[in-house]
């Protein structure tokens, strides 16, 4: 299928939807190809190539919703999925908030080239995939005769989808993915085996760091781990360094959506316009960065992007809204999920604020723990480096980091220089004062 | 996408996200009719006109897979429909459905892997995918199997009726009963979410060893949420449960208790506290507490971890790691439970397998490239989320067996510890051994006695230097009935545990000072 013939499969299928008793319906049709190379030991470990397809539709019919996947894309599958679809919606209760989004909130939209796609995808060989995950095996291995194991490896992945909303919303999206890295074990001589990893991932080929420095940055990730222990319980300044960051603000999405306000599980109801974190934090959607993991033009359901300030030096401005909850809450549709997520960035590299931390943990994985989007209470797990007087003096695990997230926020007190880019949440390195940490 | 081997697991509905489900429809064309007949050839033949083909073909795609060498290879053909319906301010007013068809294959040369995957079950599409998958041998051909043998296997969860004759208008009734429920509780509450969801998945397996299997593999779950609120403060909890069972599992018992606990859980979270944070002694309540075995032990016993030498157990086996009275097994054939499979994923039987006997370790969970590895027989632990994915050694129903102790006994014995009694998630490091489980409710035990309750805090320890330190173990030993799913390698699987209740001398639990 090209992508005009991917077009007009998606509106075929609102047609199809509408004839069978729709009032609205929603189409996507995408396909995903994907190759993958794992490599362990001088060897390939695992190949993995393939292609796949689907095709999701919104029913409206109505005022009763509901909303349907399959992979099936013969046409007569489709045809009497797309009926069964729309007759099985008549069984619901009805539910008058379920709607398109307003035409209106597909205009206005900026007109820009994203650059997500890389031309080079069509030339990268079998080849070149094997021996770039060869290369971070070969890199990884040297650092050191403690390594008990490596995976490295690499993948990548085009995409190309085509969206119809019945009620005038056409849309296209294309791009590529690529991948690689390492996750490395050694020998602690404790019987311990420490593991880390360094995964790189960008949308264009050229972007992916070189294959020896992602393999011997894992190694010295795993290494620096060999002799972990925990700590006496206390208050510790916490360092977040920015690839666990993410982790950190996945327990901000749940109490920032429209569906966490209006169903009563937000800690942050009611504080739309009030202070919730110091001054040092400002979080923005931006939509538009320029190859970015998470950049867009249009949202989920078609609603043309934004860039928006959710958070303007410690003051909530804005929430995660899509326009059904938007509706129940009679509030401004904003997007129902996050794009990019960039912060107002200071200065300072992460070993400048090390070096500017009397007593601290650096934070550099989370491993379990949650949080209550309800009371922003959470308890997280940590692996991380115990700081004193502005040095690294040792690896430390087995401890919990504990409290508040309502209170945390207004605990930040440095923000570093250097986002995250190989996600879509482009945290930096995040300083928090006084945090409640459990070990010994 | 990084692709990490992080170990996780969560509790549907963890993160508050509920995912809706639906309808009598999207029956597979032809239908398998498994009920009838239920054994043999004749159930066979009716799999082979579900996916369009039949040995020959089979044996054909074999062929292609082996062309260019290879020590084995496999075919996983998967049919799976799924559907959820969600109620939400009274309303049962969303429904999602998702159908996935296709056929994996996979090429192993010793330790190596070949895979591929095709959503058509053409002739012509499967051959592509066995010349992809075959790229990883590199060597003259390999004979495909002169024939395949049908390998008929037990069935461990019977149902009445298969999912896709049960329509969304009986379903209907079950979630606003529920919600009726709930809002009766208890005037406090505000917000009730309740999401019903089903699965059929129909599974044919074929190996170059010459063997063939089919499975039809049902599931369901109901979760609820609620939210309550007292004196201007807000707390949300839940409850769930599943099992590969079909709707008469939900009995009005279970449809009551699904109401009365989610309330109970949330209300009682007013009154909860955050302990002190460090080491101290914790007692698991019986049941979904067996997420301490999943995450301290059963992933560093999945064999490719020890292939690798990566898992802190891999020098372990026929050594003592616990008490004498410590048991744990992971076990496939647990009538209707959540973790059980007929047979796994590669087409081999499931068991009950010894991870821990009398205190010493055993067995390693495997499948079919670790058990050639150790030159063992497969454990049945070979699995994988869906044919787009190769399988792995992954854990099914992962349980301790009764103790010496009584559980007043144990609960009498701790001067000041934690009470941990229910859990959203966990995940674990398996070369450090560090693993964590989050306690969404408790209780404070003080001076033998449970005195306050508890929430929202994370434990942490280490995998080996837990089971040594597993003092006490009683002989109330309950399974779960819960909704639990096992993530490894980016691919999630549906798993359950059990436990009795246990002491832990020692271990490090979140909190405050």
């Amino acid at each position: 299928m090209n992508k005009k013939e991917r077009l007009d499969l998606a509106n075929w299928a609102v047609n199809q939807a509408k004839k069978s008793g729709a009032d609205q319906a929603a189409i996507d049709v995408s396909y995903n190809r994907n190759v993958e190379v794992g490599f362990r030991e001088g060897k390939i470990e695992q190949l993995k190539e393939s292609d796949q397809n689907s095709l999701s539709l919104s029913v409206y019919a109505n005022r009763r919703y509901s909303s349907h996947r399959t992979n099936d894309m013969r046409k007569d599958s489709l045809s009497k999925f797309v009926q069964e679809a729309v007759a099985m919606t008549k069984y619901l209760n009805e539910d008058p908030f379920r709607l398109l989004p307003d035409p209106k909130y597909y205009e206005g939209g900026k007109k820009t080239n994203l650059e997500l796609n890389d031309p080079a995808y069509e030339k990268v060989e079998s080849t070149k995939r094997v021996e770039i995950a060869q290369k971070i095996e070969g890199a990884a291995r040297a650092q050191s005769d403690k390594i008990i194991s490596c995976t490295s490896g690499y993948s990548d992945n085009y995409y190309e989808s085509a969206k119809v909303n019945s009620n005038g919303f056409e849309g296209e999206e294309y791009g590529t993915f690529f991948s690689a890295g390492a996750e490395v074990t050694v020998n602690d001589q404790r019987g311990r085996r420490p593991e880390d990893w360094e995964w790189a991932t960008a949308r264009f080929y050229k972007d992916l760091p070189s294959p020896e420095g992602l393999g011997k940055k894992a190694s010295q990730r795993a290494l620096a781990k060999i002799g972990q222990s925990k700590l006496e319980s206390g208050s510790y300044d916490m360092i977040l360094e920015n690839r666990v960051g993410g982790r950190f603000l996945y327990s901000f999405f749940g109490p920032m959506s429209g569906r966490s306000l209006q169903q009563k599980s937000s800690f942050l109801d009611g504080k739309l316009g009030q202070r919730i974190g110091s001054d040092k934090l400002t979080l923005i959607d931006d939509p538009f960065i320029v190859s970015g993991m998470g950049s867009r033009l249009f949202d989920d359901e078609g609603m043309a992007t934004k860039r928006r300030v959710m958070i303007d030096k410690g003051i909530l401005k804005a929430f995660y809204i899509d326009s059904y909850y938007g509706r129940k809450l009679g509030m401004d549709p904003t997007s129902g999920s996050a794009s990019n997520v960039v912060f107002d960035y200071g200065t300072e590299s992460l070993d400048k604020l090390i070096e500017g931390t009397k007593r601290g943990i650096l934070v550099n994985t989370f491993i379990g723990g949650n949080s209550n989007s309800t009371t922003g209470d959470f308890s997280y797990g940590i692996i991380g480096m115990y700081i004193q007087d502005g040095k690294v003096i040792k690896p430390v695990n087995e401890m919990n980091v504990s409290g508040n997230l309502a209170e945390l926020l207004n605990q930040l007190v440095e923000v570093g220089n250097d986002p995250y880019i190989y996600s879509s949440l482009r945290t930096p390195t995040l300083c928090f004062k006084d945090v409640q940490f459990s070990g010994i | 996408m990084p692709k990490l081997t992080r170990r996780e697991f969560l509790e549907m509905g963890a993160k508050g996200v509920v995912i809706a489900t639906i309808p009598i429809i999207f029956k597979p064309n032809p239908a398998i009719a498994f009920l009838t007949p239920p054994e043999g050839k004749g159930k066979l033949n009716d799999y082979y006109k579900h996916f369009g083909v039949d040995e020959k073909t089979i044996r054909e795609i074999m062929a292609t897979a082996l062309e260019r060498g290879g020590d084995y290879c496999d075919l996983f053909f998967q049919h799976r429909i799924t559907n959820s319906v969600g109620l939400e301010d009274n309303a049962v007013d969303r429904a999602y459905t998702n159908v996935d068809y296709g056929v994996g294959i996979r090429v192993i040369e010793g330790e190596q892997t070949g895979y591929s995957f095709t959503e058509e079950t053409t002739s012509k599409a499967m051959k592509l995918a066995a010349r992809t998958a075959a790229n990883i041998a590199s060597q003259n051909k390999t004979a495909p199997p002169g024939g395949l043998t049908f390998h008929q296997t037990p069935n461990y969860y019977p149902i009445l009726t298969q999912w896709e004759d049960v329509g969304v208008d009986q379903k209907i009734p079950y979630l606003q009963t529920i919600n009726q429920k709930v809002f009766a509780l208890d005037n406090r509450v505000i917000k009730s979410q309740v999401s019903f969801s089903n699965e059929s998945s129909y599974i044919l397996v074929a190996t170059s060893d010459g063997k063939i299997a089919c499975d039809y593999q049902p599931m369901t779950a109901i979760s609820v949420t609620c939210s309550a609120e007292q004196n201007g403060r807000r707390e949300q909890n839940g409850f769930n449960l599943s099992g590969r069972q079909g709707i008469e599992f939900f009995t009005p018992e279970n449809l009551d208790r699904l109401a009365k606990e989610s309330v109970q859980r949330t209300i009682v979270m007013f009154d909860a506290i955050k302990p002190e944070g460090g080491e101290m002694e914790v007692v698991l309540a019986p049941g979904r507490s067996g997420i301490l075995l999943h995450e301290a032990i059963g992933h560093g016993m999945e064999a490719d971890f020890n292939r690798k030498g990566i898992s802190i157990f891999s020098d372990k086996i026929n050594k003592p790691v616990a008490k004498e009275f410590v048991s744990i097994v992971d076990d496939g054939t647990i009538p209707n439970s959540r973790g059980s499979i007929n047979m796994d994923d590669e087409g081999n039987d499931t068991e009950k397998t010894y991870l821990v006997e009398n205190g010493i370790l055993r067995s390693y969970l495997h499948d079919h490239i670790s058990a050639r590895h150790y030159k063992v027989k497969p454990t049945g632990n070979g699995r994988r989320e869906s044919f787009r994915f190769p399988p792995v050694p992954r854990m099914r129903n992962t349980y301790m067996l009764p103790g010496p102790h009584k559980r007043e006994e144990i609960i009498g014995s701790v001067k000041k510890g934690l009470y941990a009694e229910s859990f959203t998630n966990g995940e674990v490091h398996i070369g450090a051994g560090d693993f964590t489980f989050y306690v969404k409710s408790g209780w404070l035990i003080e001076d033998g006695k449970l005195t306050r309750p508890v929430k929202d805090i994370n434990i942490i320890g280490n995998g080996p230097k837990v089971l040594e330190n597993i003092v006490m173990v009683a002989d109330d030993l309950k399974l779960s009935e819960g909704g639990g799913t096992c993530g490894k390698d980016g691919q999630s699987a549906p798993v359950s545990m059990g436990l009795p209740t246990v002491k832990v001398s020692s271990i490090t639990v979140g909190g405050v000072s």
